[in-house]
C-alpha cells in the first residue's frame, strides 16, 4: 500500500494546477487586450501554456492510472467529476437554450406588439413584422436567408448519430478484448466527428458567403452561431479527446474491466449527441 | 491494523516547508487556509470600497470622490465581497471540515481541489486591474445589467467578464470535488442522514452551484460577444431584449444569495447544539428544509425583476412562489430556537454570533418577505431598503457565520483557544456597530433614497450621518479582527482534542491542531 488512506490515492503535491492558472489568465488576460488593440502574443502563450499543462496533467493522471494506484473508491470519484462536469455543461447550453426559447415566445412578439405591447410596436417599431427567424426590428446585419434543415445539418445529424453507434461497438470490442473492434471502433468515430466538423465549416461558409447569414444577423444570427458555434467547440474537444483515447487504446492502454478514460470521452460524445439532437429540432427545424 | 499505519506514517510526513508548499499543496487543510486567507484579504479589499462608498454618503452632496468612481467603487465592492470573501471563505470551511466531519482522508480530488483555490487569486487580479485601466473599471452595479454593461460599459468590462469566467470555473471544480467527497469519501457508517449538518448544507449548496454557475458564464460570453462581435442578444434593434439578460443573470443570481447562505446555515446548525448541550432540534427536518430552499431558488428569480414590466401573471406567480421560501426558512429559525430551549446554555464566542446570526438573518428574512409581495416591491425596488436587506441577510447572515465558524474551529486549525475577551470585544463591537451601520438604511430606503447614487436630498442626511459612523465602526471592528486571529494563530491557551463540553463530531475526535493527516485509516462511525 503506497498511500497513507487505506488505498485511497492522495497526489502529491503538483506544480500543474499553478501552471494551468497562469496560462488561463495569460490567455483571458490575453484575449481582452487583444479586443482593445493589443497584441495577441500574450493569448498565445497563455494558450500554449495551458495546452502544456493538459498535456503534463493528464499524462501524470495516465501514469498513476498505469502503475495501478488507483483502485475502485477513486475510480468512482473520477466517475461523479466526470458526471457532474457534463451537467454543469448542460447547463452551460441551457443558458443559450432559454435564451432562444425567450426570444421567440416572448421578446419578439412583444416588440410586435402583442400581450400589453401595442403602444411600443406602435411607437417604437411600427413596421416591424414579429416572426421568426428574424434579425429585429433594426434589420440587423441586412438582408439574410435563414439555414434549411434538410441539406447539410440533417446530414450532420445521421453522422452524429452513427458516431455514437460506432463508438458504442467499439465498447463492445474493449469489454471482449477484441482490440480490432476497439480500434476500429473508435477511428470509425473520430473520422465521423472531424467530418461533422469539416461539413460544419461548409455549411458557415456558405452561410457568411452566399446567404448573408452572419453572426451578427440579429437575434437569429445571434443564437444560430452562438449555439452552433458553441456546439462545434464542444465537439472539436470531444474529438481531440476521442483521438487520444485511440492513441491509448493502440498503446494498448485499457483493461476489459478498467477503462474509466474510454468511458468519460464516451460519456462526453454522447452528450454532445444529444446536444445537437435538441439544437437540430430547434435551431434548424422548427423555424 | 497498527502496523499499517505505522508503515503509512513512515510515506507521509507533515507539512512540507517554503512557499511552493501552498503553491503545490494537494492537502485539504492546506487549501482551506489558502481559501480563508484569501477571503479575508478580499474582505479587507471590499470593505475599504465601502468606507469610500460611506465617506462620500456621510453628507450630502459631492465631497470625496466623483460619480463615476462612486459607482466603481459599489460595483467593485458587491463582486468582491460575493465572489471573493462569502464564497471562497465558505469553500475554506467546507475544505477544512468535511473530510474531517465525515473521517475522509482528504477531499476526493485534491489536485483539482488545488487548481480551484488557485485560479481564485488570478482571477481577482484580473478583477481588480480594471480599476487601473483606462476608462475606469466597471460602474454598473454588481448586477452588470445590459445596456449599461455592454453598449454604456468601459473596456475594462471585458477583462471583469473574464474574471467572472474564471470564478465560474474555480466554484463548478469546487462544487464537483465537494460532490464526489460527500458521496464517496465518507467513512464507514456514516450514513447520508448522520451526516452533520454543515455537510448536509454544503452538499446541496455544491447542486446549486454546479447549475448556475454555467449559466452566469452563458451571460457574460453574451455580453462579451454584444460588446466586441457584433451579436444582438440585449439588444432590441437585433430582436434581442435588455430585459432578458436580468432573466439570465437571476437565474443565476438567485440560487446565489442561496449559494452564500445554506453553509451558513449548516455552520450555524453545528455552533447551537453545541453550546445548548443538546442534539440539533429536527434534523431531518433541517436536512428536507435545505433542500426545499434549493429547490425553491430555481423558480423564483424573477422577483428581483418586478419593477421590469412582465406580465401580471407571472408577477402574481414570483410573488408566490417567493413567499412559500418562508416556509422552509422558518421551520430552521424554529429548530435553531427549538434547539436552545430549555438547553444547558453557555455563550461562548461562537454561540454569540450564532445567536446573533439567528436575530439579525431573521430580520433580513422578514424584509425580504416584504419585498416579496410585488406591489409593495414597486416602492422598495433600487432603494436603500433592498441594501439594508441584503446586507442583513450577507453581512450579519453570512459574514457572521464565516465569523463564528472561524470562533468555533479556530482551535481544531490552530491548536489555540482564541483569547475569551478579546472575542468578545470583537463580538459587541461588530454586533453594535452593523446594526448602527445598517438598521438605518431600512428608513431611507422606504423614505425614498435611490440605491447606486452618490448624491442625495437633504432629508437623508441624519440616518446617512449615523449609518456612516456604523460603517467606520464595523470596518475597524474587522480589522480588529484580524490582530484576534494572527494573535491565536501565534499562541494561546492550547486547546483539547473536544476543545468544547458538548461538541459532538468526528473533527473533535482529532488532536488539535489536527494532524497534517486525518483520517489515514477511516473511523468507524455507529
Amino acid at each position: 500500500m503506497s498511500s497513507s488512506s487505506g488505498g485511497y490515492y492522495l497526489p502529491e503535491p503538483s506544480h500543474w494546477p499553478i501552471t494551468g492558472s497562469i496560462g488561463m489568465f495569460l490567455m483571458l488576460f490575453g484575449f481582452a487586450s487583444f479586443l482593445h488593440g493589443g497584441s495577441s502574443l500574450v493569448m498565445i502563450a497563455g494558450a500554449a501554456v495551458l495546452i502544456f499543462m493538459l498535456f503534463g496533467w493528464f499524462g501524470t493522471v495516465i501514469n498513476e492510472s498505469l502503475s495501478g494506484k488507483y483502485n475502485s473508491q477513486v475510480d468512482t470519484s473520477f466517475r461523479m467529476g466526470m458526471g457532474w462536469f457534463i451537467f454543469s455543461e448542460v447547463m452551460f447550453f441551457a443558458a443559450f437554450f432559454g435564451v432562444l426559447f425567450y426570444a421567440r415566445m416572448w421578446a419578439i412578439p412583444w416588440l410586435g406588439g402583442s400581450s400589453n405591447n401595442a403602444m411600443t410596436h406602435e411607437l417604437l417599431w411600427p413596421a416591424f413584422d414579429a416572426v421568426w427567424p428574424t434579425n429585429g426590428p433594426g434589420d440587423v446585419g441586412g438582408e439574410y436567408q435563414s439555414m434549411g434543415a434538410w441539406g447539410i445539418p440533417a446530414i450532420n445529424t445521421l453522422i452524429l448519430l452513427s458516431s455514437g453507434v460506432t463508438l458504442t461497438w467499439a465498447h463492445w470490442g474493449l469489454k471482449k478484448e477484441d482490440r480490432t473492434q476497439l480500434i476500429l471502433g473508435l477511428m470509425l468515430t473520430v473520422a465521423l466527428g472531424f467530418l461533422f466538423l469539416g461539413l460544419q465549416a461548409y455549411e458557415y461558409y456558405h452561410a457568411y458567403h452566399e446567404l448573408n447569414l452572419k453572426l451578427t444577423s440579429g437575434m437569429y444570427g445571434s443564437t444560430f452561431y452562438m449555439l452552433t458555434g458553441f456546439h462545434g467547440l464542444h465537439v472539436t474537444l470531444g474529438a481531440t479527446m476521442l483521438f487520444v483515447i485511440l492513441i491509448r487504446s493502440m498503446k494498448g492502454h485499457f483493461t476489459e474491466e478498467h477503462h474509466f478514460a474510454f468511458e468519460a470521452v464516451a460519456w462526453y460524445w454522447h452528450f454532445v449527441d444529444v446536444v445537437w439532437l435538441i439544437l437540430f429540432v430547434f435551431v434548424y427545424w422548427l423555424v | 491494523m497498527s502496523t499499517a499505519t505505522t508503515h503509512d506514517d513512515h510515506h507521509d510526513h507533515g507539512a512540507p516547508s517554503g512557499l511552493m508548499r501552498w503553491v503545490k499543496t494537494t492537502n485539504h487543510k492546506d487549501i482551506g487556509t489558502l481559501y480563508l486567507w484569501f477571503a479575508f484579504i478580499m474582505l479587507l479589499i471590499g470593505g475599504a470600497m465601502a468606507m469610500v462608498i460611506r465617506a462620500e454618503l456621510f453628507q450630502p452632496g459631492m465631497q470625496v470622490v466623483d460619480p463615476q468612481f462612486f459607482n466603481t467603487m459599489t460595483t467593485m465592492h458587491g463582486l468582491i465581497m460575493v465572489f471573493g470573501a462569502i464564497m471562497p471563505g465558505m469553500v475554506g470551511l467546507a475544505n477544512w471540515q468535511i473530510p474531517l466531519m465525515i473521517g475522509a482522508p482528504d477531499m476526493a480530488l485534491p489536485r483539482m481541489n488545488n487548481w480551484s483555490f488557485w485560479i481564485l487569486p488570478f482571477a481577482g487580479t484580473m478583477l481588480i486591474s480594471t480599476l487601473f485601466m483606462e476608462g475606469g473599471g466597471p460602474a454598473f452595479g454588481w448586477t452588470f445589467y445590459a445596456p449599461l454593461s455592454t453598449t454604456f460599459a468601459p473596456a475594462s468590462t471585458d477583462f471583469f467578464i473574464f474574471a467572472v469566467h474564471m470564478l465560474g470555473f474555480s466554484s463548478i471544480m469546487g462544487a464537483i470535488n465537494i460532490i464526489a467527497t460527500v458521496l464517496n469519501m465518507r467513512a464507514p457508517g456514516m450514513t447520508l442522514m448522520k451526516m452533520p449538518l454543515f455537510v448536509w448544507t454544503w452538499f446541496i449548496t455544491a447542486f446549486l452551484l454546479i447549475a448556475v454557475m454555467p449559466v452566469l458564464a452563458g451571460a457574460v460570453t453574451m455580453m462579451l460577444t454584444d460588446r466586441n462581435f457584433g451579436t444582438s442578444f440585449f439588444d432590441a434593434a437585433g430582436g434581442g431584449d435588455p430585459v432578458l439578460f436580468q432573466h439570465v443573470f437571476w437565474f443565476f443570481g438567485h440560487p446565489e444569495v442561496y449559494i452564500m447562505i445554506l453553509p451558513a446555515f449548516g455552520v450555524i446548525s453545528e455552533i447551537i447544539p453545541t453550546f445548548a448541550r443538546k442534539k440539533l432540534f429536527g434534523y431531518s427536518s433541517m436536512v428536507y428544509a435545505t433542500a426545499s430552499i434549493a429547490f425553491l431558488s430555481f423558480i423564483v428569480y424573477a422577483h428581483h425583476m418586478f419593477t421590469t414590466g412582465m406580465p401580471v401573471a407571472g408577477e402574481l406567480y414570483f410573488m408566490y412562489a417567493t413567499i412559500m421560501i418562508a416556509v422552509p426558512t422558518a421551520v430552521k429559525v424554529f429548530n435553531w430556537t427549538a434547539t436552545m430551549w430549555k438547553g444547558s446554555m453557555t455563550f461562548e464566542p461562537p454561540m454569540l454570533w450564532a445567536i446573533a446570526f439567528v436575530f439579525l438573518f431573521t430580520i433580513g428574512g422578514f424584509t425580504g418577505l416584504m419585498m416579496g409581495i410585488a406591489p409593495v416591491d414597486m416602492q422598495y425596488h433600487d432603494t436603500y431598503f433592498i441594501v439594508a436587506h441584503f446586507h442583513y441577510v450577507l453581512v450579519t447572515g453570512a459574514l457572521f457565520a464565516i465569523i463564528a465558524a472561524f470562533y468555533y474551529w479556530a482551535p481544531k486549525w490552530t491548536g489555540h483557544m482564541v483569547n475569551d475577551r478579546l472575542a468578545k470585544i470583537h463580538f459587541w463591537w461588530s454586533v453594535i456597530s452593523v446594526n448602527v451601520l445598517f438598521f438605518p438604511q431600512h428608513f431611507i430606503g422606504l423614505a425614498g433614497m435611490p440605491r447606486r447614487i452618490p448624491d442625495y436630498s437633504l432629508q437623508f442626511a441624519d440616518w446617512n450621518m449615523i449609518s456612516s459612523l456604523g460603517g467606520f465602526a464595523f470596518g475597524l471592528a474587522q480589522v480588529f479582527f484580524l490582530f484576534v486571529i494572527i494573535k491565536t494563530i501565534r499562541g494561546g491557551e492550547p486547546a483539547t482534542s473536544e476543545v468544547w463540553e458538548g461538541a459532538q463530531g468526528l473533527e473533535w475526535t482529532v488532536a488539535s491542531p489536527a494532524p497534517y493527516h486525518t483520517f489515514a485509516t477511516a473511523p468507524e462511525v455507529r
